[in-house]
């Protein structure tokens, strides 16, 4: 039965990334682009940071198993539009000009953030595998805890980019603390 | 707003291409007369780049008044009502006045002039004003030695903008110039655009536009100008001195402390063109470096 959810769950969440080439190839995406491809890639990648969030808590809320079942896919999304954002912004708005992006991720704290947070999603996708949780057992959840630390840093990194900050980041921002301090809740209970 | 038959105006392709029409006059003709037709030959548009489409120009905008997304103040400003309205100029000057929005537009001739918007998001378009300088309305109200500075206010009005209703920024917007930025002969109040009457998400009925700063120091639907002897504190600087400085000149080499100022790209363009690079005062340093020969723009940012 999980199965036959999954699979269109699975399509559903390629669907931002299929209405983008959409919008490229119909030239929808407006008059500036670049910048359109990278806001909606990393909002999608907030999106699936608090859905990955969201699994752990529903599951013991509601005392149902399958909410776990989804919780790497999720994850996997995350590291996915995570990846797109980042390629954007290097490949396509920057062209590689690896001079600027370097300096960019030295002097911009937010671009700093950014990367940071990227960069600790790599061990994560790169153990996301059952062998992966097999063979690490113990560590591999110490490991998982980073996605706490990468949610946060990518929440921060929206909003020290924003001019002045509006309601979309702070909704990402109240619903990724509520999750966090869940875990604290449960923890103590 | 004037209503416009769909039969005045003017077609973006048709304008286009008058405008080439009326530069190869001017450069057929002679040297001269290339020169003495102004603006038309200014700097940036000529040689590199196009003009931003009416379209973009017109629908993808900074307006927090009418709310914070670029396609925001193209939807909510159709309906907001520029008429009566009035400018009043005071402080320090010697015949302080109030005028009407239509007395300023037909005391002063408008010309065309195409300057480059430089956003200090990175982004720019080339957008053909109709405008006139500042100074000449300056000029008529006749500004004492006092005034240093000059200060704009643009319109406060939650009901018709809604973005008004929510403290993103101190309102009333404002902004400022050094008195000889303000009568800088490029210094420009904006009338319209494409030739017909400035749209309201550009800043109907009229707004300054000043070409070598950052687009924010350049005030929208402005009621007030008033002289000053102090620097004034502009909106944007106290919402965050150390990211938006007083001058705010269009400077490659100093960074935003969030981001690069080193490159900038096109609006309108595809998303395989590249950045272009951003030009020190944004490309209008022959008219304009002067006025800051004795400064440190780096601190003056």
């Amino acid at each position: 039965m999980q199965k036959y959810i999954k699979i269109p769950i699975f399509f559903l969440s390629l669907l931002p990334i299929l209405i983008i080439f959409y919008q490229i190839i119909f030239n929808q995406l407006g008059p500036e682009p670049v910048k359109e491809i990278t806001h909606v890639t990393g909002n999608w990648t907030l999106r699936f940071i608090i859905i990955t969030l969201a699994m752990t808590p529903l599951q013991k809320f509601t005392k149902l198993n399958f909410w776990i079942s989804y919780r790497r896919m999720f994850g996997l999304f995350v590291f996915f539009y995570a990846s797109s954002h980042m390629m954007t912004y290097v490949g396509i708005d920057y062209r590689f000009d690896w001079s600027s992006i370097s300096d960019d991720i030295v002097k911009k704290k937010f671009i700093f953030a950014g990367f940071l947070a990227w960069l600790l999603l790599v061990p994560l996708a790169l153990t996301s595998s059952k062998r992966m949780i097999r063979l690490l057992r113990d560590k591999w959840k110490k490991l998982h805890k980073l996605i706490y630390i990468i949610s946060l840093l990518g929440i921060i990194h929206y909003l020290w980019l924003v001019k002045v900050v509006t309601v979309e980041p702070l909704i990402y921002l109240i619903i990724i603390v509520i999750l966090l301090m869940l875990r604290v809740k449960m923890k103590f209970n | 707003m004037k209503k416009y038959k769909q039969s005045e105006i003017t077609p973006e392709k048709i304008y286009k291409k008058r405008r080439k029409f009326i530069k190869s006059i001017g450069l057929g003709m002679s040297s001269l007369s290339l020169s003495t037709i102004p603006f038309l030959n200014k700097g940036y548009s000529q040689n590199k780049n196009e003009l931003t489409s009416y379209e973009d120009i017109t629908t993808y905008n900074n307006y927090y008044e009418f709310g914070t997304g670029k396609g925001d103040p193209f939807k909510n400003s159709q309906e907001f009502v520029t008429k009566p309205w009035s400018v009043t100029i005071e402080g320090e000057v010697d015949n302080p006045i109030t005028l009407s929005a239509e007395e300023i537009i037909s005391l002063f001739p408008s010309e065309e002039r195409v300057y480059k918007l430089r956003c200090v998001e990175g982004w720019s378009m080339v957008i053909p004003w109709m405008g006139f300088s500042l100074s000449k309305l300056l000029n008529k109200v006749s500004v004492k030695n006092s005034a240093k500075f000059v200060e704009f206010e643009s319109i406060y009005d939650p009901l018709q903008m809604k973005g008004q209703k929510y403290p993103v920024l101190n309102w009333p917007y404002r902004e400022g110039l050094r008195i000889d930025e303000a009568m800088h002969p490029i210094t420009t109040v904006v009338t319209g655009l494409y030739g017909k009457a400035l749209p309201n998400q550009n800043g109907a009925p009229l707004r300054i536009f000043v070409p070598w700063k950052y687009g924010f120091k350049s005030a929208k639907a402005i009621v007030k100008i008033k002289l000053v002897e102090n620097m004034p504190t502009s909106s944007w600087m106290r919402s965050s001195p150390r990211e938006y400085g007083f001058y705010s000149n269009v400077n490659p080499n100093v960074s935003h402390p969030r981001w690069s100022q080193a490159t900038e790209r096109v609006i309108g363009e595809g998303i395989f063109s590249p950045r272009i690079e951003t030009e020190m005062f944004n490309g209008y340093g022959d008219e304009v470096a002067n006025l800051y020969s004795d400064m440190d723009l780096k601190k003056n940012f």
